[in-house]
C-alpha cells in the first residue's frame, strides 16, 4: 500500500530530445491512475521511469514516502506488466511466477504458497508446468499478472498489457484487471492509448500530450469538462465537435450572451446535438442553440446512429439515439442545450460558461 | 487421378523417390569408400597392402594392428602410442572449443547488453580481425609463443587458436533478437548482470552453443598448421601431426597398417562428437525457446 509522488519529473534524452517535461502527479493509496495520451506523448516514458527502467533527468519520484530516483527496478517494490508479456520462454508458468521471489532469497514453501494463491486467483492451476508458448494470449497475459501479483508489491505498473489481445479478450481482461486491482488494493499506474480503457479502469484519470499533463481527474469529471481542446477531443469517442462561433454564427446559431469573452472554440459532445425535437425536451429552462448542418453520412451501429455532417468547412458528428428517423442527404436543423456547451480560449484552454444570471441580462 | 499422372509434376514427384534415392547412395558410396578402404587396410598386415590388387574384404590382423597401435609405440613417432595422441588431441580440441565459446559468448554479452564507451569501437575491432587470414598471423604469434616460453605446452597449442570473431558475431547476432522488455522484467525480478548472465542468455542460446561446440571441437581437431608450428616433443603432437610424421616419402619405410588404424581414430572422436550433438540440435530444434 502506497501512494506515488511525481515532483518536476523530467525526461531529456541525450539527443537533447525532451520526452516529459515536467510531471507533478500524485496516485493516492490504492487507486489505479491510467495515463492516456497519444503516442509519443511521454506516458510510456513516464512509467519506465517510475519502474526503474529509464533514469530520471530531473525531479523526484516517491514511493510511499521513499525517494527512489536511485534505486534498481528490483529495490523499488514495484511490479511491471509489459505489453508483450516478456514472459521468460524457457521457464514453466510456475517458474516464471517464481524467478522474482527466488532473487529475493524468498522460501521455498512460502514461494510454492504464493504461486499456488496466484494461479488459483488467476485460473492458472492446471498450466503451471506449462511453457509460455503453449500458452494463449489471454493466458499468457494472466501469468504477466501472476508474476506481478505473487512479488506483493507497492505499485503495480501496467505498460499496455491489453494491446496485444483481441478486441473481445481486451473487453474481458479489462474486467478482470480492474476486479483484482480493486480486491487487491495495490496502487496502480496504468499507461494506455486507448480512452475507453482508459475511461473504465481509471480513478485518477491523467491525459497526457506532448510530454505534459493536460488534466487530471475522474474519468467523468474529465469527460464533462475537458480542461483543453486536446481532452476535449481525445477522450470520448466519437470525439467532441469543436467548432469556432463564426461557424456557428453562419449557419443560423444565436450565441449572443452565451459566450464568454476569450472563446475562440465552441466544443459540443456529439450525444448532446440532436433533433430540435429531443433536445427542446432534455434542456429544459435552459434553452437551446438550433443551427443547420449538411449531411455526409449516416452509421448505424445498432443502438444509435452517427451523423456524419458538414457546418461549411468543418465536419461535426450527431451521435442519435437507436435508428434515428432523419434523411440521408440535404440539410438537417440540429440542437443542443446551451448548458451542454464548452468553451476554449485561443490557447485551448477551457473557459467558464456565462452565468445564467449574466446570460439573462445580455 | 489418371489424368493427374499424366501431369508433369505429379509424374515426376512420383518417380523422384527412386532418382533422389539413387543420387544419394551414389554420393555416399563416393564418400564412404575411402573409409571404408581405410578400415579395411587397418585389418591388413604391411606386405597385404603393398601388394597389389586392394584387398576389398576386411583381412585378419584386426588385433594385431590395433594392440600394436593403442599399446605399442608408432615407430616413426619416438615410440608415443595412440593413446597420448588422441589424450593430446582432445585436450587441444576441447580447449579451443570451450575456450572459443567462453570468450565469444561473454564478449558478445559485454557489447550487446551493456553501453560503455567506445564499445562498437571493439566492436568493430573484434570485426576486423576476422578480415586477417591466419598465416598472415601466424609468425608473430610463433614469435610470442617462443618468447612466452610456451613452445611444447598445452596453453601455446590452445591459447592462439581460442579468439574468435566468428563465434562473437553469431552470438551477438543471436543476443540482438533476444527482446529488452525480457531484460526488463529480468531487472524488475532482481536479475543482475551475472543473474541475467546464466538464467536467461546462457539457456537461451543452449542450441547455439551445441552448434558451435560440434564446429569448434572439428576445427580444433583437425588442426594442422599452428600445431606443426609449435610442438617439437613427440609427447606433444596432436593426432593430425603424429599422422604425417609417420607417413615417410619412401613407400616401403612407412607402416601403412599403423597408419590406417590411427586414422581410424583420428575418425573416430569428431564421428561421436557430431553424433552426440545433433540429438541435442534436434532436441533445440523441436522446443524452440522463441
Amino acid at each position: 500500500m502506497a501512494t506515488v509522488a511525481l515532483k518536476t519529473v523530467r525526461k531529456v534524452y541525450a539527443g537533447g530530445m525532451e520526452a516529459v517535461k515536467g510531471i507533478d502527479l500524485t496516485v493516492p493509496d490504492g487507486a489505479l491512475c491510467v495515463l492516456v495520451g497519444p503516442s509519443g506523448c511521454g506516458k510510456s516514458t513516464l512509467l519506465r521511469m517510475i519502474a526503474g527502467l529509464e533514469e530520471i533527468s530531473s525531479g523526484t519520484i516517491e514511493i510511499d514516502g521513499r525517494v527512489v530516483n536511485a534505486l534498481e527496478p528490483a529495490e523499488r517494490d514495484i511490479a511491471m506488466v509489459f505489453q508483450n508479456y516478456a514472459l521468460y520462454p524457457h521457464m514453466s508458468v510456475y517458474d516464471n511466477m517464481a524467478y522474482g521471489l527466488r532473487n529475493r532469497g524468498t522460501p521455498k514453501p512460502e514461494i510454492e504458497r504464493k504461486v499456488r494463491e496466484a494461479a488459483r486467483m488467476l485460473e492458472l492451476g492446471s498450466l503451471l508446468d506449462r511453457r509460455p508458448r503453449q500458452l494463449s494470449g489471454g493466458q499468457r497475459q494472466r501469468v504477466a499478472m501472476g508474476r506481478a501479483i505473487v512479488r506483493d508489491p507497492k505499485v503495480f505498473l501496467f505498460d499496455e498489457p491489453l494491446s496485444n489481445l483481441d478486441a473481445k479478450l481486451r473487453g474481458q481482461m479489462r474486467v478482470e484487471i480492474r476486479k483484482l486491482q480493486r480486491d487487491l488494493g495495490v496502487t496502480s499506474i496504468y499507461v494506455t492509448h486507448d480512452q475507453l480503457e482508459a475511461m473504465t479502469l481509471a480513478d485518477v484519470l491523467v491525459v497526457m500530450n506532448s510530454g505534459r499533463i493536460e488534466q487530471v481527474g475522474a474519468p467523468l469529471d474529465v469527460y464533462e469538462e475537458p480542461a483543453t481542446t486536446f481532452v476535449a477531443s481525445f477522450i470520448g469517442a466519437p470525439p467532441m465537435n469543436l467548432l469556432t462561433p463564426d461557424h456557428l454564427s453562419a449557419v443560423g446559431a444565436v450565441l449572443e450572451g452565451l459566450l464568454p469573452a476569450d472563446a475562440v472554440t465552441v466544443g459540443i459532445r456529439p450525444e448532446d446535438l440532436g433533433t430540435v425535437e429531443a433536445k427542446s425536451a432534455e434542456a429544459g429552462s435552459a434553452g437551446l442553440i438550433t443551427f443547420d448542418v449538411t449531411i455526409d453520412v449516416l452509421e448505424p451501429v445498432g443502438a444509435e446512429s452517427y451523423l456524419y455532417a458538414r457546418v461549411q468547412d468543418a465536419s461535426v458528428v450527431v451521435r442519435l439515439p437507436g435508428r434515428a428517423a432523419v434523411p440521408e442527404t440535404g440539410k438537417l436543423k440540429v440542437a443542443a442545450p446551451v448548458d451542454k456547451l464548452h468553451f476554449f480560449d485561443t490557447h485551448g484552454k477551457r473557459v467558464d460558461p456565462v452565468p445564467v444570471a449574466a446570460r439573462r441580462l445580455g | 487421378m489418371p489424368e493427374r499422372t499424366e501431369a508433369g509434376t505429379t509424374s515426376r514427384s512420383r518417380r523422384s523417390p527412386w532418382v533422389s534415392h539413387a543420387v544419394l547412395i551414389a554420393g555416399i558410396l563416393i564418400v564412404v569408400f575411402p573409409i571404408y578402404y581405410t578400415f579395411v587396410a587397418s585389418t591388413l598386415s604391411l606386405q597385404q597392402i603393398l601388394r597389389p590388387p586392394l584387398q576389398l574384404l576386411p583381412g585378419s590382423h584386426f588385433l594385431d594392428n590395433y594392440y600394436e597401435a593403442l599399446f605399442g609405440g608408432l615407430g616413426r613417432v619416438g615410440g608415443i602410442n595412440v593413446w597420448t595422441l588422441l589424450l593430446n588431441t582432445s585436450i587441444v580440441a576441447l580447449s579451443v572449443a570451450v575456450g572459443k565459446i567462453v570468450i565469444s559468448i561473454l564478449s558478445a554479452y559485454a557489447i550487446v547488453f551493456f553501453r560503455f564507451p567506445f564499445r562498437m569501437t571493439f566492436f568493430w575491432v573484434i570485426f576486423i580481425t576476422l578480415m586477417l587470414p591466419v598465416e598472415v598471423r601466424i609468425l608473430p604469434t610463433y614469435k610470442v609463443m617462443v618468447d612466452l616460453g610456451l613452445i611444447d605446452t598445452y596453453t601455446g597449442l590452445t591459447l592462439p587458436l581460442m579468439a574468435s570473431a566468428t563465434a562473437t558475431l553469431l552470438f551477438r547476432q543471436f543476443f540482438m533478437t533476444i527482446p529488452g522488455e525480457l531484460l526488463e522484467a529480468a531487472r524488475v525480478d532482481g536479475a543482475g548482470p551475472w543473474r541475467f548472465f546464466f538464467d536467461f542468455v546462457l539457456p537461451l542460446s543452449k542450441t547455439n552453443i551445441a552448434a558451435l561446440f560440434v564446429i569448434l571441437f572439428i576445427y580444433g581437431w583437425t588442426q594442422y598448421l599452428w600445431p606443426l608450428l609449435v610442438t617439437n616433443s613427440n609427447d606433444m603432437n596432436t593426432i593430425i601431426i603424429a599422422l604425417r610424421k609417420m607417413i615417410s616419402y619412401a613407400d616401403a619405410d612407412t607402416q601403412w597398417h599403423l597408419v590406417m588404424v590411427t586414422t581410424i581414430f583420428a575418425i573416430l572422436p569428431p564421428v561421436a562428437v557430431v553424433v552426440l550433438m545433433q540429438r541435442w540440435f534436434v532436441k533445440g530444434l523441436v522446443e524452440t525457446e522463441k
